[in-house]
């Protein structure tokens, strides 16, 4: 995917800008390939570039002392990432490593910010991001403090499933594990216990999601 | 084509935990001390040998979808 001005139109940061008001962005670009991975940025990192998924997932996540990782999320096409790097004095607060083949656009602070200030659409599409990126980390709160390991399995497959074929991305139990700030041996039995109430299927490599609404249930979606 | 589990033997140090934990024999190890797939249409996908394996050198990753289509 090029980098153009209907292609970035499709970040919320642009979303709704008239296409003439976006035509010089292209050009404050840039256009990165990662393998899987890669790190694109470390938690720490001075980077002050704002990073934007043009294809491919993208972990998103912190690490403790001792090695063990907690998944904030998984980045796709589309998303935004070390977006609070950009537009605070600290460091990057995560660490974002490419999952397979990614492509990302890059652009860096010192060229958006004189754009978003002669661009108020951008500047508000940026604070509704930034929002919504709050949010999800209050979720985040909220399901380690209060669900338990099962409910947030089953949030974490109704995710997945819900992630479209631009942003599939095959879940290994370590990762559900780092997602859902637990071992992998738990999340084995989780699948097992989901498995037995007849939630889902596992069909070898295959998680069918076969009572969506018991899962949202669990999952407190519902 | 039967789906095998991923194998990154620049991960792997050869411990042999996995072949010792695989219930199906889908596993074997080499003479160099790395890791086969011997039996691909026996691995049944329980996952155990990842779950043993400290490097992350195995990996049984999942898709997960909503219908059985």
């Amino acid at each position: 995917m090029a980098i153009t001005v209907e292609n970035l139109s499709k970040f919320r940061y642009f979303k709704g800008a008239e296409p003439g008001r976006l035509a010089g962005l292209p050009q404050l670009f840039t256009e990165r390939t990662y393998q899987k991975g890669q790190a694109i940025v470390s938690e720490g990192d001075a980077s002050q570039n704002l990073y934007f998924v043009g294809a491919g997932v993208v972990k998103i996540f912190k690490m403790s002392p001792e090695g063990k990782e907690q998944i904030i999320k998984l980045a796709r096409p589309g998303d935004s990432f070390n977006d609070p790097a950009v537009f605070s004095s600290g460091p990057g607060p995560y660490t974002a490593q490419a999952m397979g083949a990614t492509t990302i656009y890059v652009i860096g602070k010192s060229d958006l910010l004189p754009f978003m200030e002669k661009n108020w659409l951008v500047a508000g599409n940026a604070l509704e991001e930034l929002a919504e990126q709050e949010r999800l980390l209050l979720t985040l709160v909220e399901d380690l403090s209060f669900k338990n390991v099962t409910g947030r399995v089953a949030k974490i497959l109704l995710q997945n499933a819900a992630a479209g074929p631009e942003g599939v991305h095959r879940l290994t139990q370590y990762e559900m594990a780092a997602m859902a700030r637990t071992a992998r041996e738990v999340v084995g039995r989780s699948l097992k216990a989901l498995e037995d109430s007849g939630a889902i299927k596992l069909d070898r490599h295959r998680i069918v999601i076969v009572n969506k609404e018991y899962l949202d249930r669990l999952a407190g979606l519902s | 084509m039967t789906l095998l589990p991923l194998y990154d033997v620049t991960r792997c140090d050869g411990c042999g935990l996995c072949v010792s934990v695989c219930k199906c024999g889908a596993l074997a190890m080499t003479e160099d001390h790395t890791v086969t797939i011997v039996q691909m249409d026996d691995c049944g996908w329980c996952g155990d040998c990842e779950l043993v394996c400290e490097t992350g050198a195995l990996q049984c990753p999942f898709e997960v979808v909503f219908t059985d289509d």
